[in-house]
C-alpha cells in the first residue's frame, strides 16, 4: 500500500527573493496622501508609510523565519495537492487517554500564522494556566492553494479540501479521530469535514457559522435570525467587492498584488483593520511584524492570485455543484458535536438559533472583546474554550 | 467678481528617470497565473498580459508617442487652486461652433485623439461649411491635470462640471458651447447642462450614465435595467472596489505597471467592439499609451475616487432633467446593450438618437469618423439658430 508519508520541511526562502523584495520596497511608489482621512476609503496612507518604513529598516525575515522553524513544518502529497503543515506534539501531557489530536484551518487573509500564538496553549496547557489533560496533538495546514502548500491542479477545489485534511489526519498521521477548528475559509472547510467524515471527526468548533447557509433564507426565520440575515446582506453590499472581485477577476487583481509588497500589504491590512477589535487603530492589535509576515507568506509563495481560489470556486460553482453539495449535506451528518465561539467585532454575528438550524451546537460562548482573528486577537480566551468544548468529547477518541 | 484663472501652453515631457523606473519595473515584472489555460475568464488573459508587458518594455517607444501627442496643441490653465490640462484646437472654418470633449474611466483625452482634427478641419460636406473650436480636457483627477482641490477632497461630478464651465468661459471667453461626452464624462456634460444652461446648447452623449431613475418603468424599461444589474453582478467587481476601497486597490497599481496594466486592459477587453479581437480595436500602442498616461502622472488613485463620491453622493438626482437638446450615439457592444429610448427620454431632452453600426464603450476612439460626423451633424442643427452668436463669441475671444 503506498502511504504518503510526511516529510519534515524548513522554510528557508532563498536570497534572490529576499534581494529582489528589497529593490521593490526601496523603489515604492506609494500613491498621493489625497483622498479621506485614515482607513474610510480602503487602507490608510498614514499607516501604509509607516509599515513600509518598519519593513525597510526594521523588519528582518531572516529573524521571523527563525522563529517559524521553532514549529515542527511538513509537507506531505496528499489527493494530489502538497500540503504544508505544522504538526506539534502534545508536550506534559496527563490522564489515561492519548492526547486528542486537532487540526485548524485558516481563512483569507490570514495563513497558517494566524494559529501560532494557541498551538502551545493547546499542546501544552499546563504550561499556559489550562490542565495537562486537556492537551493536543495539534496540526495546522495551508490552505491547498496558500503559503507553502501546493495544489498540482486545481480540480475540487474549495468543496474537496475535507477530503485532503481528513486523509492528511488519517492516512499520513495515522489518527483514528481528532476535533477540528476553523474560521472563515476555515470554518466551511470544518464544517465540510464534520459533515463527510462524521465517524473521525469527534468534534468542531468554529468562530462563525459559514456565510454560505445565509445564501438561502429560509421562510421561518425569527427576529434575531432575520436580523442576522440582514446584517450580512448589508455586510456584502457595503462590504463585499472584495469577494467580487477575488471570485470574478482573481488574476487581474492578482497582476498587481503579486508585483508590489506594499500593494499586497495595502490589500491584506485593509481586511484586518476592518474586521479586528481594534478601535480602528490596527497596531493596538497586531505588531508590524505580525502583519509583514502575514503578507510575507503570500509573498515569498507567489500565492496570492490562488489564495483567491475560494472565492472563484463559489462564483463560479454551476448548479450541479450546488446540487452535490446539497446531497451531501442531506447524506451526510449534522450529529457531530459542534461549539461555536463568537467574537463581538466579527463581520457578522449570528444568533445562536441559526446555528442550531445546521450544526448540533454543545456549545455557544459569546466573548466580551475580539474580531474575526480571535486565534491571533484573543488567544487565550480563544485556547481555553477549544480546551473546555473538546474536554468531555475526549472519551469518544 | 475677480476671477483668478489664466493659461499658457504646456508639452507633454515625462522626466527620463521617470522613464528608466518604468522600464526598470516591468523588467522585474513577477507574474503569476491564477488558472490553467484560463484565457480571460478570470480576468486579464495572462497570455495577452505577458505579450502587452514584453512589447512595453522591449518595443513600445514612449518618446515617439509624446512627439505625437504633442503635435496637438496642448494648454494647462489655472482656475483658482486647480490646474486643468486641456487640448485647444481651433476649427479651420469661418464659423466654428466651440465643443467640449469629455472622456471617462479608464481611458483619457486620447478617446479623441483622432477625433479632434476630424471635428476641428474645415469640410466641404456641409453646406454651411461649419467645423469646430475643440476643447478636450484631461477630467479633474485624471493624467496631467491629476487631482484638483485640496488633498482632502474628492472631486464630485457637480465639482469637475463647474471647473471645466470656467475653463469654458473664463480661461477661453466662449460664452456658449456643445459638450460631448461618454461614461464619467457623460455625467459631467448633463451635470454641466443642469447647473450652466445658458452657457450648454446641447450634449451629445455615447452612453446615459447613471441617472437615477424614479418613475414606473415599463417592461422595456425593466429589462434593461435588469441587464444593467446583471452585467454589474457579472463584470462590475471593478466598480464596486473603487466604490468601497479604492485606496487598498490604488497601493498595488500605483507600484506595479503590470497590475496598472491588467486593471485597465480588462475594462477595455470587456467593453471593446468585440472581446475576441482586442486588438483591432486598440493596438498595443494605443492601450500602452493611455496605461504610460496613468502611469508617469499617477493618477490611477485620484481617476477611481469618483467612483467612491458616487457611491456617497450620487450626483445626477431623480428630480434632475437635461431641458437643453440631447443627442444619443449609441455604439452596439457598450456594456450595456440596446438602451429604450423612453428611458433615455425620462431625464433628457432627447432630439437625436443615433444608432451606430459598430463599436463599444469607447465609440469615440474605436470608429472616430463615424462618432466625428455624428456630433458635427448635431452641431450643425444647433448652430442654425445659435450660429451667429456663437460665431459673435468666438471673435470676441480671438480679440482678446
Amino acid at each position: 500500500m503506498d502511504i504518503a508519508r510526511a516529510r519534515p520541511f524548513e522554510i528557508s526562502v532563498g536570497d534572490p527573493i529576499l534581494a529582489d523584495l528589497d529593490v521593490r520596497l526601496a523603489a515604492t511608489r506609494l500613491p498621493p496622501e489625497q483622498g479621506p482621512d485614515g482607513w474610510d476609503a480602503g487602507a490608510s496612507p498614514v499607516y501604509l508609510r509607516d509599515l513600509l518604513e518598519h519593513w525597510r529598516n526594521h523588519y528582518d525575515w531572516r529573524v521571523e523565519e527563525a522563529k517559524l522553524n521553532r514549529f515542527g513544518h511538513f509537507r506531505a502529497e496528499v489527493r494530489g495537492a502538497d500540503i504544508h503543515f505544522i504538526h506539534e506534539r502534545a508536550r506534559n501531557h496527563a490522564g489515561g487517554k492519548p492526547p486528542l489530536p486537532l487540526i485548524l484551518t485558516h481563512g483569507f487573509p490570514d495563513t497558517f500564522t494566524r494559529f501560532l500564538k494557541i498551538i502551545p496553549m493547546l499542546t501544552d496547557p499546563a504550561a499556559h494556566g489550562g490542565q495537562a489533560e486537556d492537551a493536543f496533538d495539534v496540526v495546522v495546514p495551508s490552505l491547498p492553494w496558500c503559503g507553502f502548500s501546493h495544489e498540482h491542479r486545481h480540480s475540487s477545489g474549495l468543496f474537496g479540501v475535507n477530503d485532503i485534511w481528513h486523509a492528511l489526519m488519517t492516512e499520513v498521521l495515522g489518527y483514528e479521530h481528532f476535533g477540528a477548528h476553523g474560521g472563515d475559509w476555515g470554518s466551511t472547510i470544518t464544517e465540510h469535514m464534520a459533515r463527510s467524515h462524521a465517524n473521525s471527526v469527534i468534534g468542531i468548533h468554529l468562530t462563525d457559522v459559514p456565510f454560505w447557509h445565509s445564501l438561502k433564507t429560509p421562510a421561518d426565520l425569527r427576529p434575531v435570525e432575520r436580523e442576522y440575515v440582514e446584517h450580512i446582506q448589508r455586510f456584502q453590499q457595503e462590504q463585499g467587492a472584495y469577494t467580487m472581485i477575488q471570485g470574478r477577476k482573481p488574476q487581474t487583481l492578482a497582476d498587481g498584488l503579486n508585483d508590489s509588497p506594499i500593494g499586497l500589504a495595502a490589500w491584506l491590512t485593509e481586511k484586518f483593520q476592518r474586521w479586528s477589535d481594534c478601535d480602528g487603530d490596527l497596531d493596538a492589535c497586531y505588531t508590524r511584524d505580525e502583519m509583514i509576515t502575514n503578507a510575507m507568506v503570500y509573498w515569498v509563495t507567489g500565492s496570492i492570485g490562488r489564495a483567491f481560489m475560494p472565492y472563484f470556486d463559489v462564483f463560479n460553482a454551476g448548479p450541479q455543484r450546488w446540487i452535490a453539495e446539497a446531497v451531501k449535506q442531506k447524506l451526510g451528518s449534522q450529529a457531530v458535536p459542534a461549539g461555536f465561539a463568537m467574537f463581538p467585532k466579527d463581520l457578522s454575528h449570528p444568533p445562536r438559533e441559526w446555528a442550531e438550524r445546521f450544526f448540533n451546537v454543545q456549545r455557544w460562548t459569546e466573548f466580551p472583546k475580539g474580531g474575526h482573528f480571535a486565534a491571533m486577537e484573543q488567544p487565550d480566551a480563544l485556547a481555553r474554550d477549544i480546551r473546555e468544548f473538546f474536554r468531555p468529547l475526549r472519551s469518544l477518541q | 467678481m475677480a476671477t483668478l484663472a489664466s493659461t499658457q501652453p504646456f508639452r507633454i515631457g515625462i522626466p527620463k528617470q521617470v522613464l528608466d523606473d518604468l522600464q526598470a519595473r516591468l523588467h522585474r515584472t513577477r507574474r503569476v497565473r491564477v488558472l490553467e489555460n484560463a484565457g480571460w475568464k478570470g480576468g486579464s488573459d495572462p497570455d495577452y498580459l505577458d505579450a502587452l508587458i514584453g512589447y512595453w518594455r522591449d518595443e513600445y517607444d514612449w518618446r515617439r508617442h509624446e512627439r505625437e501627442l504633442n503635435q496637438l496643441a496642448h494648454f494647462m490653465a489655472d482656475i483658482d487652486d486647480a490646474r486643468l490640462h486641456y487640448i485647444h484646437e481651433p476649427g479651420l472654418s469661418v464659423r466654428s461652433v466651440p465643443v467640449l470633449l469629455l472622456h471617462g474611466w479608464p481611458d483619457s483625452f486620447l478617446r479623441y485623439r483622432l477625433t479632434i482634427p476630424l471635428l476641428a478641419g474645415a469640410q466641404d460636406d456641409y453646406a454651411d461649411d461649419l467645423s469646430c473650436d475643440v476643447v478636450a480636457p484631461s477630467l479633474p483627477g485624471f493624467a496631467f491635470t491629476g487631482q484638483v482641490g485640496a488633498p482632502s477632497e474628492i472631486p464630485s461630478i457637480q465639482t469637475s462640471a463647474r471647473l471645466l464651465h470656467r475653463l469654458m468661459t473664463d480661461v477661453l471667453g466662449y460664452e456658449q458651447f456643445v459638450v460631448a461626452g461618454g461614461d464619467g464624462g457623460s455625467a459631467i456634460a448633463q451635470s454641466m447642462a443642469i447647473q450652466f444652461p445658458a452657457s450648454v446648447i446641447g450634449i451629445h452623449l455615447t452612453d446615459i450614465g447613471w441617472h437615477e431613475h424614479g418613475g414606473t418603468l415599463t417592461d422595456i424599461e425593466q429589462k434593461y435595467v435588469a441587464a444593467v444589474q446583471r452585467k454589474f453582478m457579472e463584470d462590475g467587481a471593478y466598480a464596486a472596489v473603487q466604490m468601497s476601497q479604492p485606496r487598498a486597490l490604488a497601493a498595488s497599481l500605483n507600484d506595479s505597471p503590470a497590475g496598472l496594466a491588467s486593471w485597465i486592459v480588462d475594462r477595455f477587453h470587456s467593453w471593446c467592439d468585440s472581446p475576441r479581437h482586442l486588438e483591432h480595436s486598440f493596438s498595443k500602442d494605443e492601450m500602452l499609451t493611455n496605461i504610460t498616461i496613468y502611469w508617469v502622472t499617477q493618477t490611477i488613485q485620484s481617476s477611481i475616487y469618483g467612483y467612491l463620491a458616487e457611491a456617497r453622493q450620487p450626483s445626477l438626482g431623480m428630480g434632475e432633467h437635461v431641458d437643453c437638446p440631447v443627442a444619443l450615439a449609441l455604439f452596439p457592444r457598450d456594456m450595456t446593450g440596446a438602451l429604450p429610448r423612453r428611458l433615455a427620454e425620462r431625464t433628457l431632452n432627447v432630439v437625436r438618437w443615433t444608432e451606430m453600426q459598430s463599436g463599444g464603450h469607447f465609440g469615440a476612439w474605436e470608429r472616430p469618423a463615424e462618432f466625428a460626423a455624428d456630433l458635427k451633424g448635431f452641431v450643425v442643427s444647433l448652430a442654425d439658430p445659435l450660429g451667429q452668436r456663437t460665431l459673435d463669441g468666438y471673435r470676441a475671444r480671438k480679440a482678446v
